[in-house]
Order: structure tokens, then sequence, then C-alpha cells
């Protein structure tokens, strides 16, 4: 079987492009996520009055339901109580939704594997709540939950494959065009493979890098 | 230090603590004063690791009062932040920050808690860890050193925020026989230089050599509290002489 070179080159500007939303799409959506798993593992943590049950009842419907029923309610949900946003912020939207959940539970594990007696020993030389959690919990919990914090950051990454249900032409949506206009489905399949790989495998990578730098002071190498 | 020897800095009175129904301290009273060494002895689960929590505020008591250099804790212008500054505190887990190296658990306390000058602050670290000779870890991190190692850097940590007073408890009941030692030495070298100190430990001939006094608590109460000297030569009470039965061999 022959590939289909002249076709392969002319369609990678749009390649190109669509990457670059994927890219964008999840570099926000990932670190939102962290922002937004760190607050709720902390406050799943610290058991916060008021908020901690609806931190829960917050995770559970996240993690519990598909990203495309997210976006969908999001995309047709939201307008319809006046808040019109574009098809991008949708799609960060929710991928935060998604993500935050899956962050928090990870550090939550992590938190929640720091010992009493870290805690005792941080408070004993004087610390404050928040310097306590800065210098000591923290560090220690992101290090312990790093590699399952690494396994999200690639699963959401992943999971920006279904925003062209909101009409967002990414890697997954300029595929489906092109095999539908040009039926050169086996050069268009290919491209998507190598476009995923080409933008996890730096990932993976770059991630293994970051937890034997967090995990060195503990674990050694 | 010894210019204000004889002032109260731990006056304790009818403490009380419960956990659920029991009462694990059933009315503490005790003071100690500057320089003096305190040694508290005592069969297991007699409340001597839950005192010493109580007095920085690890645990809440319910009843009676803790004083710390004359402030009473939960009076209004008591904050634990401020008390734990002047006590120094060190535990039987030798635990230090895992994710730290060596100078910067040390240095943790007193630049960001006292928030003192750090070059400052790093010269009394290495001249603290010389002391107890080991200054040549101060880059090391804490899995690459022994529980005795680990220990010793914990009362420099301790140390190095100049506390008014050092609590330890049990501090080489963790450690491997060979280790007790190094670690008791660095004790009995700070009790010479005056240190005020409050000593949880069930090594009796550490406690013959480094206490002033010593208190024997057995159920929650001080059963006995009298000088080393007339303690271990005579206790007066039936039950501090069965306790100091049980670590002779005949």
């Amino acid at each position: 079987m022959s590939l289909n070179w002249d076709f392969i080159v002319e369609v990678i500007p749009i390649y190109r492009s669509a990457i670059i939303l994927t890219i964008r799409i999840a570099i926000i959506g990932v670190v939102l996520s962290i922002i937004v798993g760190a607050v709720c593992s902390l406050i799943n943590y610290y058991k916060v009055r008021g908020l901690n049950l609806l931190v829960r009842a917050y995770i559970e419907l996240s993690r519990n339901t598909p990203l495309v029923i997210q976006l969908f309610f999001l995309y047709y949900g939201l307008p319809k109580l006046g808040i019109m946003l574009s098809n991008e912020a949708c799609a960060i939207l929710g991928l935060t939704f998604l993500g935050g959940s899956y962050m928090a539970e990870s550090l939550r594990s992590g938190l929640e594997a720091v010992s009493r007696v870290q805690v005792e020993l941080g408070l004993s030389i004087g610390l404050n709540t928040f310097q306590l959690i800065r210098f000591v919990i923290f560090p220690q919990a992101m290090s312990i939950a790093m590699p399952a914090l690494g396994a999200n950051c690639i699963f959401l990454i992943k999971e920006t494959s279904v925003v062209s249900i909101i009409a967002l032409r990414d890697l997954m949506s300029v595929t489906k065009e092109l095999i539908g206009m040009y039926y050169n489905t086996t050069e268009s399949l290919m491209l998507l493979v190598v476009c995923y790989l080409l933008l996890l495998l730096p990932v993976s990578f770059l991630l293994i890098f970051v937890e034997r730098r967090l995990r060195y002071a503990e674990f050694g190498v | 230090m010894s210019s204000k020897t004889g002032e109260v800095i731990l006056e304790i009175e009818g403490l009380k603590k419960y956990y659920d129904q029991k009462a694990v301290l059933d009315g503490i009273n005790l003071s100690i004063k500057r320089g003096e060494v305190a040694v508290v002895i005592g069969p297991s689960g007699c409340g001597k690791t839950t005192l010493l929590k109580c007095v920085n505020g690890l645990e809440a008591h319910q009843e009676g009062s803790i004083r710390v250099d004359g402030k009473e804790v939960g009076s209004d212008d008591f904050s634990w932040i401020a008390a734990r500054q002047k006590i120094g505190m060190v535990f039987q887990s030798y635990d230090l920050f895992p994710h730290m190296t060596v100078i910067d658990n040390i240095l943790l306390g007193p630049v960001q808690v006292q928030r003192r000058d750090r070059a400052e602050v790093t010269l009394q670290a290495d001249a603290l860890l010389e002391r107890v000779g080991l200054a040549d870890r101060r880059g090391d991190y804490p899995r690459q050193l022994s529980g005795g190692q680990k220990q010793r850097i914990a009362i420099v940590r301790a140390l190095c925020m100049n506390p008014d007073i050092m609590l330890f408890d049990e501090v080489t009941a963790s450690l491997d026989p060979e280790m007790v030692r190094e670690v008791l030495d660095v004790m009995l070298g700070l009790a010479r230089q005056g240190m005020t100190m409050l000593i949880v430990t069930h090594e009796m001939e550490f406690a013959k050599a480094v206490a002033d006094r010593i208190i024997f608590m057995d159920g929650g109460v001080i059963a006995e509290e009298s000088d080393a000297k007339t303690f271990f030569k005579s206790p007066a009470t039936e039950r501090a002489r069965r306790f100091l039965n049980t670590f002779y061999f005949e």
C-alpha cells in the first residue's frame, strides 16, 4: 500500500492549526484543573465547613459524567441562562470542570499521605496554617501525588479530542472532515496519530523529568 | 541565661485532659524554673507525652491552666505561634522534613516564622551543627542520615529558634541502641550549659545523670516529685519502687 504524499504535504498546514488549537485548550485546561483541584483538595483535607459537601458534590458530578455531555450543557445550556461563551471558552471550561475533580482526588491522596507527625513538627516550630501548607504539607503531597497528577494531565489532553462536538476544529474534527471530503482515510488517520504522539510524548517525558526532580529529595533518583 | 535563674518559665496548674470520658491527665501541677532540668518518668500510658503535647498546644486540655513565660494559654495576649517559638520540641519519631536538606530544615523556623536574617541564622546553625558533630552533613537530605543523626539535627532545629525551654519526648525510644548515646550526650551538654529542659525518657541512668528533679507520673497524676538522688535511692511511694524495679534484673 502506498501513501499519497502529495495529499499529506497539502494538508499538513490544516493539521498544524488544529494541533495549535488542541495545545491551547489543553494547556489552559490542565493548568486551571490543577488550580481548581488544589483548592478543592485543600477544602476536603481541612473539611472546611459548608464548602466541604459542596466540593464533594462537584467532584461526584464531574467525574461521573462524560465530558461530551458536560460540553453540551455548557455550549447549549449556558446561552439559555443568558451566558454567551465562545466555543473555545466552553471547551476550556468543560475540560477544567472535568479535570478539577481528577486533580482534586489525586492531590487529596497526597495530602492524606503526609503523616500527622510532619504536621505536628511544622506546628511545633511555630508555622501558621498557610506556612504549614506551603512549606511542609504541599511539597510532600505533590511528591506523593505526582504520578497520578501526571496521568491526569495526559488523560485530559487526550480528552480534548471530543471538542469537535461543539464545532471546534481540533485534530479529531479536521481528520473526520478530510476523510469525508477526500476519502484518504489512511493518510488522515496516520497524521492524526502522529500529531497526538508529537503532542503527548514530550509531555510524557517532561512529566518523568518533573517527577524525578520532585521526588529526588525523598526517594533519591 | 544564668543571670535570670529562678524565674518561672512554665507553670501548670490543675491540668486535666480527657479522651472521651477517660482522664489522661488528671490534675497536673508543675512549675519549671529557668535553667532547671526536669525529667518525667513513668509507665507507658501514664500521660507523659500528652503532658508535653499540651504544653505546646498540639493537644488541647479541658481544665486547669498552662502559663508560658507568664502568659496564660487561651488569654487574649496569648498565641501559640508566639509561644511555640519559645518552646523547642523534639519528638520520639526523629522526623525531619524529608523534602528539605539538613540546613533548610534548620532554617525554616528562624527565617519563615521569626523573620530573622538568613545569613545570621546560617552562622548560628553551622555552629550548632559543629557542636553536635554534623557540620559535614548540612547539605544532605534526611534519607541519607541515620536515626541518631536525624535526632541530633532535630535538636539543632529546635535550638536554632533560641527557645526558653526545650521539651524532649522519649527522643531515644525509637533509636537503635548504639545511637542512643550520641543523642543523650548532646542533651547532657545542653543541660550543663544551663538550658531549661523538660524531658520524658525511659533511660534511667541518663535521668539520674541529667535531672535536677524527677517527676514520676502514674495514671495521669504526678505520683512523686523529688530530686534525682533521693528518687532513685529511696523512692517515697510504692508505685515508684515497683516501677524502678522493672529496670533491674537479678
